[in-house]
């Protein structure tokens, strides 16, 4: 018997049939295997998890089918059941473990409140046992750890904690919902790896959901590929990426970037349009009341791109990418170093000398949900800067609605808000809201990032397509080495502000000389497999 | 729309918006609605109780009272609605500046915690007695310990808003600090600024009224709700009512705007109102 089956199930809103959110899942996941639960946003992929936990909104309601743990029908369980059931029998781990602990209490108590609730063990007893979970998932001086608060600790540390709260009862039945999203490659490695070893310690069951195919191929052993709430196919992660069955699977591997870097591409002229020379910034500092802490978030960053190629910045979070491009863009001031847009230097300009040359350099940034004014219409958004620049707001509204349709979208959007778009459409207008002032120079601040894959992927070619006719030199900025391999001519990686390694693409990705990056490249998930052409690369070089 | 929405979301609500609607419209039409002169002395109708002649009865120098609180009302409502309009305006100006200008910042947030370390009613008085007791000074001297906590406010919004991505695609694309403003920030300030409109407009009717009460008010031939009350405190024992119907009156509107005010934050700040159904 199966630990977990879900059949049939289907939740809706409000519970009213027509509007339903989980078309007919049916799932089954034996002890000790791991199956993941694939889909894009919206795909309905988390909800059947908090369904199973029994934790759903209340504006959602299961309106057929069968979750049964052991057998028993979860659905039909009530609230003292259920309760009884969580951390004992199925417990599960969130996205982001910094909302999901308690910040004013000490995360040792935190992991022990379950057994209080869960177990008679006498105090002492409770303790040794918090204590002994916290070494198995390899949380270092265990002693000193569990009197730390949350904040304490780092993303990787605070999501060891809450595996240690979800195992502490060695429930069989563990739900991770996206565990390693909001983490760095390397932390990611490291959770993915504890899960592997917990689930062979303990026998449980994973059910694991996440959006990232190259995390599938990592840590599944069956996979679930779901589509605006129904199933399009399950089946082994070996065979899903070798054959998948489905288009939309195939699509969605399609969509996933290679690890294999590009060869850079032939200069198209040696008209350099952006170059920083040591580049720096210090936080911090000569405060009031004597010297403040000093942070260098970027410390000598020399760059230089030329007319139609890309440079990536590959770095894991406070690595000094995103100060580096804000720096360019004089959205912050650099505390040192050049910046030479188009032969001038922007770098100690003032607000009023600089206004001139901001058209020479725009930027995207990652959230497509804020980047654009909630309260304009977007072709308003669009021709702000170039009003600013004295073109007529006819001319400027005629442009904005070619530069729509250059994106791919109707001119009509001019007329419409930001939030009647999805938000691969939204980047795509940011998009054309930075290129409506003719820049030289895109900065692409994460732009891709918050994007499911194949939109990723489709607004990736936008702007490789529109470098391509536009001669654009763009600053990419990520934290996916796989973009970068896909994208960059030249890549620079950082790493606590500092410079690591800086070189052509293929030849910084392909044959790294710094061990930061080697330890970068070897914790991405799914290197090994060419997703795109349903085959890991070791059959690809046979 | 949006105002009936407001109106008829609850029956305590409609009740407000009803007893608000009487009182603007009474001190509006003040001179056709009072039954006698309010400021004619007529000594021998002293101190009497509610007749059919005086309904509320007369003060110590024979006035209706029930006139007198009619155009007390203008007073009042002028008062609050303009002491919110300015303190609104003047702490919008400020907090953008403070939210959006670091040096500025420091500067401006220094002088606002001064002035707000001034209990509200002793700055008044100050202000008062300094300058002579007129509708204006009243007016300022109501208006300006309202406006550091506008200012707190604006600049806590404009401190969030300054962040988003779409404010820097905009300094970005080289637009003009004030455009920016105007543009960007301010819509995002207008929701909450409505709602501390119409707990100013209480609080400065309740402020006036406290002023006058205390002959820190405007001149005392003008009837307000505050000088009506302070004349009859001496003869309450005599005839209580001089001081208990203006004060009631008080009371009621303070309370109907009060509950406007929180009707309003829950139509334009959904979260907060759906705190408060859920649990």
């Amino acid at each position: 018997m199966s630990l977990l089956e879900i059949k049939n199930l289907r939740i809706a809103l409000n519970g009213d049939e027509d509007k339903q959110v989980v078309k007919g899942l049916d799932l089954s996941i034996e002890p000790g295997q791991t199956m993941c639960l694939v889909g894009e946003s919206g795909s309905g992929k988390s909800l059947s998890a908090l369904a199973t936990m029994g934790l759903l909104p209340s504006v959602l309601k299961p309106i057929a089918g069968s979750i049964k743990l052991k057998g028993e029908n979860l659905l039909e369980a009530d609230a003292a059941r259920m309760r009884s059931l969580r951390a004992v029998s199925m417990s599960m781990i969130f996205q982001e473990p910094m909302t999901a602990l308690n910040p004013v209490a000490r995360v040792g108590q935190q992991i022990e409140e379950v057994l209080e609730f869960h177990s008679d063990l006498s105090q002492s007893r409770r303790r040794t046992r918090v204590k002994e979970m916290m070494e198995a998932v390899h949380l270092p001086d265990v002693d000193k750890m569990y009197e730390s608060f949350p904040h304490q600790l780092s993303g990787g540390q605070r999501q060891r904690i809450m595996i240690a709260m979800a195992l502490v009862m060695r429930p069989q039945l563990l739900i991770a919902d996206e565990p390693t999203t909001a983490l760095d490659v390397t932390t990611q490695a490291q959770i993915l790896s504890l899960i592997r070893e917990l689930r062979e310690d303990q026998g449980a069951a994973v059910l694991f959901i996440t959006h990232d195919m190259g995390v599938v191929s990592e840590i599944a052993d069956d996979v679930t590929v779901l589509k605006l709430g129904e199933v399009m196919e399950t089946q082994s992660v070996d065979a899903l990426l070798r054959h998948p069955r489905t288009d939309y699977t195939r699509a969605l591997l399609r969509a996933v970037p290679s690890h294999v870097p590009r060869m850079a591409r032939a200069a198209q002229s040696d008209n350099v349009v952006l170059s920083t020379n040591d580049l720096c910034k210090t936080y911090g500092g000569g405060g009031f009341f004597g010297k403040g802490r000093e942070v260098k978030a970027a410390q000598d960053v020399s760059i230089s791109i030329t007319k139609g190629r890309t440079l990536g910045i590959v770095g894991e979070s406070g690595s000094g990418k995103t100060t580096v491009a804000r720096c360019i863009m004089r959205l912050i001031d650099p505390t040192s170093g050049t910046i030479m847009v188009g032969g001038t230097d922007i770098a100690t300009m003032s607000q009023k000398e600089l206004k001139p040359q901001r058209k020479n350099i725009q930027i995207v940034f990652q959230d497509p949900m804020r980047s654009l004014n909630p309260r304009i219409e977007v072709g308003q958004s669009i021709i702000e800067g170039p009003l600013n620049f004295g073109v007529s707001r006819d001319k400027a509204m005629a442009r904005a609605r070619e530069l729509l349709e250059l994106v791919g979208l109707p001119a009509s959007a001019v007329d419409r808000f930001p939030h009647q778009f999805s938000g691969g459409q939204r980047q795509r207008i940011a998009i054309a809201r930075a290129l409506a002032m003719d820049p030289d120079v895109l900065v692409a601040d994460e732009a891709v990032s918050a994007l499911d894959v194949s939109v990723q992927a489709q607004v990736l070619d936008l702007l490789a397509e529109l470098q391509e006719r536009l001669g654009l030199g763009i600053l990419f900025i990520t934290h996916d080495l796989g973009v970068a391999a896909q994208i960059c001519d030249d890549v620079l990686v950082m790493q606590h502000g500092r410079v690591v390694e800086y070189g052509p693409a293929a030849q910084v990705l392909g044959s790294p000389q710094q061990d930061y990056t080697k330890a970068l490249i070897k914790a991405a998930p799914g290197r090994h497999w060419d997703f795109a052409n349903f085959r890991p690369f070791s059959d690809a070089a046979e | 729309m949006r105002t009936r929405e407001i109106v008829f979301s609850s029956p305590l609500v409609m009740i407000a918006s009803l007893i608000l609607v009487i009182v603007v419209l009474s001190a509006i039409f003040a001179p056709w609605v009072v039954p006698h002169d309010p400021v004619r002395l007529s000594p021998s109708v002293r101190l009497k109780p509610p007749t059919d002649e005086f309904w509320l009865g007369t003060d110590a120098f024979g006035r209706d009272l029930f006139s007198r609180i009619i155009y007390g009302g203008r007073i009042s409502l002028v008062v609050g609605v303009a002491a919110a309009i300015f303190a609104v305006a003047l702490g919008l100006l400020f907090g953008l500046l403070a939210g959006y200008i670091r040096w500025v910042d420091a500067v401006l947030m220094r002088a606002v915690d001064g002035l707000m370390a001034i209990p509200s009613i002793l700055l008044a008085i100050a202000i008062v007695s300094l300058w002579g007791a007129s509708l204006w000074t009243v007016l300022v001297a109501i208006t300006i310990p309202e406006v550091p906590r506008v200012v707190r406010l604006v600049r806590s919004l404009v401190l969030s808003a300054r962040e988003e991505p779409y404010v820097e695609a905009a300094i970005a694309a080289g637009t003009p600090t004030w455009l920016i403003m105007r543009r960007h920030l301010v819509p995002n300030t207008v929701a909450p600024l409505i709602i501390q409109g119409t707990y100013i407009c209480a609080s400065a009717i309740l402020t006036e009224a406290i002023l006058s009460f205390l002959g820190a008010g405007i001149n005392p031939e003008t009837p307000s709700w505050g000088n009506i009350m302070a004349e009859g405190r001496i003869y309450f024992q005599i005839n209580p009512g001089i001081v208990l119907w203006p004060g009631l009156v008080v009371s009621v509107a303070i309370l109907s705007i009060n509950l406007l005010g929180d009707a309003v934050r829950d139509a334009l700040d959904p979260r907060m109102a759906k705190r408060g159904i859920e649990r």
